[in-house]
């Protein structure tokens, strides 16, 4: 982790490098991301309003959804998902080249491989996780939206207002996104540490790509927990 | 292919070169060796490799290294490209000993050298032009019509010009490998390595190979070194082969006198014979005893 920080410096004076990675690892995600993001959204709008319907606080459904969203679902599943779909690319990607001697024929062209090859994927996945986890919530909200407001016909005034006023910028929003930051290097470094580490053989690459999406998910949920006890302790 | 031929010279200018290369291949090779091979021991963990090999390769000189599967071939590549590093002993090459140096020192020395992997190892991302810039991207600040230039040089030297825009998938492993020595050639080294560069060629693509590795080497005034099974082909274009066996170099010597060699190990080699030195069978008790007959069985 330190000797990527530390090599990562030609990446940036070249991003060209790193906006490749971003667009691999981010762009090539949105798909999954969208789509998961606007059923998570209906199911918590569904679930939302049947439970506070029988409370009379079916209004409140929108602030139900978007908490949810901005506070946990969001940085939590869009990183789960990134971590499944960029985080064993990345991963079956530098095992590959490593098993293919690319790697080698790198250093022995006087090219350091975590320079030129780690360091990339790991800033291009940083920057795209919270950008996606962002785009999950907002999916999400309008997922909510389209099942309560538009199909069961909860106020749509009432919806709106009571979210904006129930969730707060820098509480809510800001602290999913330093969430969403945190995931989104540990996934990128359990992903690149598996490549690079994996033994170069078909079945040493297959069970690295196994140990970034397990081990990437304990830790997704892991970090969720401590995470989430020192942003939100009962203050509002 | 040849250039000469190419461009309408006559085969009398033709024979003029090939004498000027002689020329020059041999006051390279009265100059001081290379790369030196000292008493080098290494292991694996606990399994040895080498056990003492000394060896000393000239300047301009095509060099085989042969020896059975797992004999250590290819360790010696990788300790003279500073990949791994000597237990006892020291590699040298161009009077530098390698893992004494440094790691800038070491990419400096590796910016001299070349190798060709055992199935190219081309960059599956990048196209064929863009593999074969890959160094002149990294190591110049070449502007990029210059390198577009040298790029095709380079392809056209090992007749793939026209294969400029095809990615590594879509190239024959003969394709592949003649990418490849482009790559490895780019910044025109003083050294290249060849890891089995004849594995799993067609009849023509080995030709074509072998014979680009001795026009490069002649033309670029390169040292190159070959590990290599293929004795047919490397006795062909070779100057001199070494043999590793056991961890040593268990012999040596030009392509004439290993072909009428009278050494156990190296006859059995270059004959292909089944049993010999290297026995056909792999160490194993007594047959009669596995077979439960004869002294000693219970049945």
């Amino acid at each position: 982790m330190l000797l990527v920080l530390l090599k990562s410096v030609p990446g940036f004076l070249r991003f060209r490098l790193i906006t490749r990675e971003i667009y691999y690892a981010g762009v090539m995600s949105l798909i999954i991301i969208l789509v998961s993001g606007l059923f998570v959204g209906m199911v918590l709008g569904l679930q939302g309003y049947e439970t506070l319907q029988k409370f009379g606080s079916e209004s409140a459904v929108g602030t139900l959804v978007a908490l949810s969203l901005v506070r946990e679902l969001g940085p939590v599943i869009a990183a789960l998902l990134f971590a499944s779909r960029a985080g064993s690319a990345m991963t079956a990607e530098i095992g590959l080249m490593k098993a293919t001697e690319q790697l080698a024929a790198m250093g022995m062209m006087a090219v350091d491989p975590i320079a030129r090859i780690v360091a990339p994927r790991f800033w291009g996945g940083v920057f795209s996780m919270p950008l996606l986890a962002a785009m999950f919530s907002v999916m999400g909200v309008f997922g909510g939206y389209l099942v309560t407001v538009i199909f069961i016909g909860v106020d749509e005034g009432s919806f709106w207002s009571q979210m904006q006023s129930s969730v707060d910028f820098r509480y809510d929003i800001v602290n999913g996104v330093i969430k969403s930051c945190f995931f989104g290097v540990v996934v990128t470094a359990i992903a690149v540490f598996e490549g690079f580490d994996a033994p170069p053989t078909a079945e040493g690459v297959s069970g690295a790509t196994t140990r970034t999406v397990v081990t990437s998910a304990l830790a997704i949920l892991g970090l969720d927990f401590v995470l989430t006890a020192f942003m939100f302790r009962g203050v509002s | 292919m040849w250039p000469a031929l190419e461009s309408g010279h006559n085969l009398g200018d033709v024979t003029h070169v090939t004498e000027i290369l002689e020329v020059k291949r041999q006051k390279l090779m009265v100059t001081s060796p290379l790369i030196e091979f000292r008493n080098v021991n290494f292991a694996y963990g606990t399994r040895p490799i080498l056990k003492g090999a000394d060896m000393s390769i000239s300047r301009g000189q095509v060099v085989a290294i042969m020896g059975g599967s797992g004999s250590g071939k290819t360790t010696l590549l990788r300790l003279i490209g500073g990949e791994v590093r000597p237990s006892i002993g020291s590699v040298s090459v161009a009077g530098q000993v390698v893992h004494e140096l440094g790691r800038n020192e070491l990419f400096k020395l590796r910016r001299k050298m070349g190798m060709l992997f055992q199935f190219g190892a081309l960059f599956t991302d990048l196209s064929v032009f863009d593999n074969v810039a890959f160094q002149m991207r990294e190591h110049t600040n070449l502007p990029e019509s210059m390198i577009r230039d040298l790029v095709l040089m380079k392809l056209h030297a090992v007749g793939l010009r026209g294969a400029q825009h095809l990615m590594p998938a879509q190239l024959s492993g003969g394709m592949a490998r003649r990418v490849a020595l482009a790559r490895s050639i780019a910044l025109d080294p003083m050294l290249m390595m060849f890891d089995e560069p004849f594995t799993g060629l067609d009849p023509i693509s080995l030709g074509v190979i072998g014979g680009l590795i001795r026009r490069l080497t002649d033309t670029l005034g390169m040292t190159s070194i070959m590990v290599t099974h293929d004795i047919q082909e490397s006795l062909r274009i070779v100057d001199y082969v070494y043999f590793l066996a056991d961890g040593v170099i268990a012999a040596h010597g030009t392509p004439d006198e290993v072909r009428e060699s009278k050494v156990p190990f190296v006859h059995q080699f270059v004959h292909g014979e089944i049993d010999g030195p290297v026995p056909f069978h792999y160490q194993a008790q007594p047959y009669s005893q596995d077979l439960g007959v004869g002294a000693g069985s219970d049945v």
